[in-house]
């Protein structure tokens, strides 16, 4: 490559004397001064959360309100904080969902140790936890920032599923029985 | 009215001295949250307007609107300053480390006695001005009481016993020196032509405003027409004076920490910050009535003649009343540019400062004084 010297030209008489500089700079500023605000009035005004968003991971139910979540430890097991505690437990006969066989008793998700990696989500055969829209943590103690069972879901709430698996198992199995 | 007339003249000295500082000081702490407020609308942001004490909220418009402007966090910033713990650091010298921001509010409260802030039309017709001490030599006053006001940062600095206030003490000394001499040289021409042959002679403010609410067209031009460069010299060493951006050396954050008050804390650093704004208010003053017409409303529209349009000529009280809300539209004006310069502007390097103030300024004062000199000289012959 060719050096190609660049010409320096000197200052001129109204450069050096900033003046002219400081007078265009004042015309920028004065236009912000009356334009609108770039921030946001942060707790009544909220940012639009883009999708794809990983915040605090929640337990999600399908479309019929069966909470997903079969306790199989994988999210447990990958959280590499070690957030993330799980007891989990049979399902109670009679529910009308023994044939999942299995559920959390408790979910504990410590949010002080999380740190929102979307781990737990990846690795879960389920589709049962996502880190969703939820970016705002706070709590006095330590008691209050571990998110237990009942809060995770509802702050997953419901989503969009169409899997049915288990649904789709249990008719499967209904129909080979009726076969024999 | 008449009562306060018959008053011993020292108390009614006391009164008047009372009511101006229950102005300044009220003014100097709203141009602290007019700080914030237009360096947030600058950087395009809504700036402080949570605070509000619950009973105003029930208040239907007026208190959302102080809570938008942020009025009550300035009374919530002033209680802080009042109720905090005033901790005085191990190493400094406790004498002279209290003193310094005492020091710091005597020249920036006392330079206002010789400042005429309004004017009004006595009985015969003659326009009186409105001021504490109404004497001679005024300018010069101004000038030698607010150079004071360097011995408070020398104080403070040296007081502190660390580097950072040593430093910024240092070169808030060297500044305020450099750029007094181009100060007074600035106005020098303004002097020159009010101390025309066969007039007494006199450094009064009142008398410079007289001079730009003459009739006629060279009469009533205010001296920031007549002397442009005059004006934009005074101004530049205003700011340097002031320790404004861009030349805010004594306490440039970004290498000195806090400057001159990086130990203090509390209401002592809340005096030295009130003392910044009482000088700048001062200063802005001077700038107004020496350049840009004191009370007159607009250039070749002296306050008489308002006064013959509205009809005050009569009414010594309305009539002052409008000077002074005339002149102190003019003061706030002056330090919403001062603001507004801030917030746009980078500081200079120390050496700019230097070069700036001795190599560029002083010499182009001298010239302006040599060549108004001339002038005055063939004009006024």
């Amino acid at each position: 490559m060719a050096i190609v010297p660049i010409p320096r030209t000197p200052l001129s008489l109204a450069e050096r004397s900033y003046l002219p500089q400081i007078a265009s700079g004042l015309k920028i500023t004065l236009k912000h001064l009356f334009g609108p605000n770039d921030t946001l009035e942060y707790p009544e005004q909220r940012p639009a959360i883009a999708p794809g968003y990983r915040g605090v991971p929640t337990l999600v139910r399908d479309p019929n309100g069966r909470e997903k979540c079969v306790s199989c430890q994988l999210c447990e097991f990958v959280c590499p904080p070690k957030a993330i505690r799980m007891t989990p437990g049979e399902v109670p006969p009679g529910s009308g969902r023994e044939h999942i066989e299995k559920g959390p008793l408790a979910f504990d998700i410590d949010m002080l140790r999380c740190i929102y990696c979307g781990l737990c989500e990846e690795v879960c055969p389920e589709e049962a936890i996502f880190l969703q829209n939820q970016y705002s943590m706070s709590g006095y103690t330590r008691a209050e920032m571990v998110n237990h069972k009942d809060r995770l879901l509802e702050l997953g709430g419901t989503l969009p599923d169409t899997h049915f698996k288990w649904d789709k198992k249990k008719a499967a199995e209904a129909t080979a029985a009726a076969h024999h | 009215m008449a009562a306060f007339f018959e008053l011993n003249p020292i108390l009614q000295a006391v009164l008047k001295a009372v009511a101006v500082i229950c102005v300044i000081f009220p003014i100097a702490g709203a141009c602290s949250m007019a700080e914030r407020k237009v360096c947030a609308w600058i950087q395009s942001r809504p700036g402080p307007n949570r605070a509000i004490p619950p009973w105003f909220r029930w208040v239907p418009v007026l208190g959302p609107f102080l809570q938008r402007i942020g009025a009550f966090q300035l009374m919530a910033d002033g209680l802080k300053f009042l109720f905090k713990e005033e901790p005085v650091p191990g190493q400094v010298n406790k004498l002279y480390f209290i003193l310094a921001p005492v020091i710091a509010m005597i020249p920036a409260l006392s330079t206002v006695t010789v400042v005429p802030f309004g004017a009004y039309l006595n009985g015969a017709g003659q326009l009186r001005p409105l001021m504490l001490a109404n004497v001679d030599v005024g300018l010069l006053a101004v000038f030698a009481v607010s150079s004071l006001g360097i011995y408070s940062i020398i104080l403070a600095g040296w007081a502190s016993n660390s580097k950072y206030p040593f430093l910024g003490a240092l070169r808030a000394s060297a500044q305020l020196i450099s750029y007094e001499l181009s100060l007074t040289l600035s106005v020098l021409p303004v002097f020159l032509w009010i101390n025309a042959p066969g007039t007494p002679g006199t450094m009064s403010l009142v008398r410079t405003v007289a001079y730009q609410s003459q009739p006629g067209f060279w009469g009533g031009a205010w001296f920031v027409f007549t002397m442009p460069l005059s004006a934009l010299i005074f101004l530049i060493a205003l700011f340097a004076e002031t320790n404004r951006q861009p030349f805010d050396m004594p306490e440039s954050e970004s290498d000195l920490v806090g400057g001159f008050h990086t130990e203090y804390g509390a209401f002592k650093w809340a005096l030295f910050f009130v003392a910044e704004y009482s000088n700048m208010i001062v200063g802005s003053s001077v700038f107004i009535l020496l350049f840009l017409g004191g009370w007159n409303p607009l250039p070749w529209i002296p306050l008489a003649t308002l006064a013959g349009w509205l009809g005050l000529a009569g009414h010594p009280v309305a009539l002052g009343a409008v000077s002074v809300v005339i002149f102190l539209g003019k003061v706030l004006a002056l330090i919403f540019f001062f603001m507004w310069v801030r917030w746009t502007v980078p500081r200079f390097r120390y050496d700019q400062v230097m070069k700036i103030g001795w190599e560029k300024l002083l010499p182009l004062a001298i010239a302006n004084l040599v060549i108004y000199a001339v002038g005055i000289a063939i004009i006024q012959r």
